[in-house]
């Protein structure tokens, strides 16, 4: 076994540096990785680029490092939960690339799996199409999109062992396990550590092998943004 | 002239035996509560579920398990859970056999636009672009005028698209329409409404042949 521990969120995060690029885990406020977010607030990195579906709500996730303005530029599909990020990005404050959703995710999992573009049929005809490669497979176009570049990706999931396999829990999983091995280093904070051998290899959904960096979470907070009920 | 639950329970009569459904925020999502019981389908939210549940009771709550309008829901037997880029293969792939969802304009040649009012509001597009870029079977479910009174029915979009050629079928608070050589096709009447009140609220152009009967819900 190749032991991927770290001792926690300080060490996770060597080597973290202004201006790099963050890939970030999460849909909404579920399955976020909340303690690299509150260490990227501590350690008050700047001129960041972040990856990420969304961008928190304005006192959680991510929304944490836009009030401090750490973020340059936001790559997202949808922003609408949060009102400082609308005001910096009409403002002109933040910069911000809206993505489709599938293509988010099919953009980190090419660089995940080393293929540097493919096409998709997302956004023909659209804004996202502009400067784009356009070409026809079957008769219908698609335009071309290109794996995304990350320094570091910051990954939650809900189990994981010493190796770096990891197993994630309900739609908390969304784009984490995309993520895994995306970035030049994956960082993963899991609510469960245990030892090699616990988890069932059966079941692991990502191999240790995408990881470089595991710990567990010391608090996960888990807010909850539309709490419906019956 | 319907409600939005009228216009969700019009557009639960589309849903068929068999079918897996992704439906959108807003109107889409209260199709759910009235597709009839007699029939087997499986709603999947772009998130990572198939097999989507209603709502939690209190005590079910759970903060790993949400659709995409970021509600907690809760997952019924069978259902299964996976990750975005699987998620979006099954929308890309063409499997998810029917998609509802809201629009801000639709188009008589079936382009759609509700994602961006430039300057005013940016939410993003979410899984928009790449559910009307992909899907066979795409309903839009909206009010058929906005706010200020205006037509939703164009003959183009004004606003930033989403996707182009894509849409098929209408229902709106006045009517059903689909789109037929690149322009609307009146289907049915909302109750207590006429072909002249359609034809008004209708920017686009409406083909109207014959007797448009009544939609019955």
């Amino acid at each position: 076994m190749i032991n991927k521990t770290v001792n926690n969120v300080t060490e996770a995060l060597e080597g973290v540096q202004d201006g790099m690029t963050f890939m970030l885990g999460g849909f909404g406020l579920s399955g976020i990785p909340e303690n690299s977010i509150q260490e990227l607030v501590k350690r008050n990195v700047q001129n960041v680029t972040c990856i990420s579906n969304n961008a928190g709500v304005d006192d959680f996730g991510l929304g944490l490092l836009l009030k401090k303005k750490q973020i340059k530029k936001m790559i997202s599909s949808y922003v609408g939960e949060n009102a400082e990020f609308e005001r910096q990005m009409l403002s002109g404050e933040l910069d911000v690339e809206l993505i489709p959703q599938g293509t988010l995710a099919e953009r980190c999992r090419a660089a995940q799996n080393g293929i540097p573009a493919f096409y998709t049929p997302a956004g023909y005809g659209t804004e996202v199409a502009e400067g784009k490669e356009v070409r026809d497979f079957n008769g219908k176009p698609h335009i071309m999109e290109k794996a995304f570049e990350a320094d570091f990706a910051f990954i939650k999931a809900w189990k994981g062992d010493e190796a770096g396999n990891l197993i994630f829990k309900g739609t908390a999983r969304n784009f984490n396990p995309v993520m895994c091995g995306a970035a030049k280093i994956t960082v993963v904070e899991v609510e469960e550590l245990v030892k090699p051998g616990e988890l069932d290899p059966n079941f692991v959904h990502i191999p240790g092998i995408f990881v470089q960096r595991i710990f567990k979470g010391e608090k996960f907070e888990k807010r909850i943004e539309q709490r419906t009920t019956k | 002239m319907l409600d939005k639950n009228g216009i969700a329970k019009r557009i639960a009569q589309e849903v068929q035996d068999g079918f897996y459904v992704n439906l959108g925020i807003g109107i889409p999502t209260l199709v759910a509560n009235y597709v009839r019981d007699d029939i087997e389908l499986e709603f999947q939210s772009e998130n990572g579920i198939l097999g989507m549940g209603p709502f939690p009771r209190e005590e079910e709550v759970d903060a790993d398990l949400i659709n995409a309008g970021k509600q907690t829901i809760t997952a019924l037997p069978g259902a299964s859970f996976f990750d975005s880029s699987m998620s979006f293969g099954m929308i890309r792939g063409q499997h998810v056999d029917l998609t509802i969802l809201g629009a801000m304009e639709v188009a008589q040649n079936g382009n759609i636009a509700n994602w961006k009012i430039p300057g005013k509001m940016v939410k993003g597009m979410g899984g928009a672009m790449d559910l009307v870029g992909s899907a066979k079977n795409i309903i839009v479910a909206m009010m058929h005028t906005n706010k200020a009174g205006d037509s939703k029915l164009l003959k183009t979009c004004s606003l930033p698209l989403t996707g182009v050629e894509c849409v098929t079928k209408i229902v709106t608070n006045l009517a059903v329409l689909d789109i037929v050589d690149k322009k609307f096709r009146l289907l049915e009447r909302a109750p207590g409404i006429s072909v002249e009140d359609i034809q008004k609220a209708t920017e686009g152009e409406l083909i109207i042949e014959g007797d448009i009967p009544e939609m019955s819900i």
